[in-house]
């Protein structure tokens, strides 16, 4: 076991400790990616460049902007659901193009 | 020492799925749910590693003569990978549509099965 | 079950499967042991076939009709997730917002890289029975770097170049050709996916048999599936928006509730 094989493997326990521990999923798309570096050079570590270059494409590059997609759809489904209730409430006030919409987005 | 990676792609399962029971956000869950896929594919890369072998590419560098690690759990690998990806693809799907219908993505308020 | 239930129901399953984790660990052969049978039976059937990437060989020769469940697993996630995300009856298709100010140097780098990282996917794709790579890396590449003119410049300039009928066509006929060489294998060899084409020489473009056909099949596939996929997470997010919604703002590129930043401003790793 060399010491790069250790540092890599530790790298992605942490890693992989880190994406469970957070709890905003806009913020779990950076750390998801950062697993999927950490993967990348665990797996060429190991010999297997190959399966290091499909880890780098998809781990890295595509589930975190896939997740980053959703998360984005359903936050902005929510504040637009938050302010036609708020406008509920309001009884009628005069639409305009900005009526005090929260940005609930994607805050990172 | 020999048995470290054997740990750390068990500890990656577990943690994922630690993250699946305590999530609060389905999103949350699918990227837990992924975590817990990269163990499966540190165990079986671990498995088919030997200390001092070469990259299982023969050409000028490694000869077909040399040692090489095993290309099977590579092969197995690459097909987890795939299947993972498309997976996780298809779960953030049903997130965003249970989202539209429901209103909600927290999974201890979507217990009721509607219509 | 409450959550403080599940969490206890977690922890005593997962001491389990940790304890029997720990049991079989110790008594599988040591990590980096020279005992690998499965390795040298493959590497014999390699060397063989002609082939000098002995993973491709394995995936695409000696276990080609895992592949192809891999390759329809593919295609049946990415029309369930095109399922999935079609605009719904209460939904309408907003016109995209003018983008947003991309940085000059993003703007550089990303049209520059754009032939580059399709040159790369492709070589990767071509050169999969040689090098390590394949279809589905250099599908993947080629998939990544055409949103390289998303985060470059905008959407509706992504939107011109991806044509979606013919990307979902060219996926269905990646995983067609890969059927059909299973086929030709039936009908000159009497076994699927037999290798059939002649072996050529070792370590030269034209080798290994069947495998680059089917790598070009398979990177045909994954490309166009994954773009596909994309653009239906994309549509869902910068399009499709509610009835109510698109009538409030007129149907013009104006304002959405919800998030501020503009999406070409979005940092991606590609």
């Amino acid at each position: 076991m060399t010491v790069l094989l250790a540092a890599a493997l530790t790298l992605v326990a942490l890693a992989g400790t880190a994406v469970v521990a957070t709890n905003l999923p806009e913020r779990q798309a950076v750390s998801l990616s950062f697993l999927g570096l950490a993967l990348t050079v665990l797996f060429v570590a190991l010999q297997a460049p190959g399966v290091a270059l499909s880890q780098l494409g998809v781990g890295t590059a595509i589930v975190p902007l896939m997740v980053m997609l959703a998360i984005r759809t359903i936050n902005a489904r929510h504040a637009r659901q938050q302010a036609a209730d708020q406008q509920d409430e309001q009884d009628g006030g005069p639409e305009d193009g900005q009526s005090g919409k929260s940005a609930g987005g994607a805050e990172t | 020492m020999n048995v470290y990676a054997y740990f750390v792609a068990a500890w990656l399962m577990l943690a994922g799925g630690y993250g699946i029971v305590r999530s609060r956000n389905m999103v949350h869950a699918v990227v837990s749910l992924s975590v817990c896929q990269a163990g499966t594919y540190v165990l079986l890369l671990a498995v088919g590693y030997q200390r001092g072998a070469l990259a299982p590419v023969f050409g000028s560098t490694v000869k077909p003569s040399k040692d090489v690690v095993d290309p099977v759990v590579q092969a197995m690998t690459l097909t987890d990978i795939v299947v993972s990806a498309t997976v996780t693809a298809l779960l953030l799907a049903l997130a965003v549509q249970v989202n539209k219908r429901q209103g909600t993505v927290d999974p201890d308020d979507l217990t009721a099965l509607k219509g | 079950m409450s959550r403080g239930v599940r969490l206890l129901v977690f922890l005593v399953g997962g001491g389990c499967v940790a304890a029997m984790f720990a049991v079989a660990f110790f008594r599988m052969p040591a990590f980096g042991g020279t005992a690998h049978l499965y390795r040298d039976l493959a590497v014999r059937a390699t060397l063989a076939h002609k082939t000098a990437n002995a993973v491709g060989s394995v995936n695409f020769d000696q276990r080609g009709i895992d592949t192809l469940g891999e390759e329809t697993i593919l295609l049946a996630s990415v029309i369930g997730a095109a399922v999935l995300l079609r605009p719904s009856e209460e939904e309408a298709e907003l016109r995209p917002r003018r983008p947003g100010r991309v940085m000059p140097s993003t703007k550089l780098l990303g049209y520059a890289l754009l032939p580059v990282t399709l040159l790369v996917g492709l070589d990767v794709v071509l050169h999969g029975q040689v090098t390590p790579g394949g279809g589905f890396q250099g599908g993947v590449v080629i998939a990544t770097g055409l949103h390289l003119l998303y985060v470059a410049g905008s959407y509706p300039a992504l939107d011109r170049m991806r044509p979606l009928e013919a990307f979902d066509i060219g996926e269905v006929a990646g995983a067609t050709a890969f059927g059909g060489v299973g086929l030709a294998g039936i009908v000159a060899a009497g076994s699927f996916l037999a290798n059939v084409i002649g072996r050529g020489t070792f370590g030269q473009l034209v080798s290994a048999g069947t495998v680059p056909v089917l790598n070009g099949a398979v990177g045909l596939e994954v490309g166009c599936g994954m773009v596909v996929l994309l653009a239906h997470f994309l549509q869902q997010d910068i399009i499709i928006a509610a009835k109510t919604e698109a009538a409030a703002s007129g149907g013009t590129a104006g304002e959405r509730s919800g998030s501020d930043d503009e999406p070409a401003e979005r940092d991606e790793e590609s």
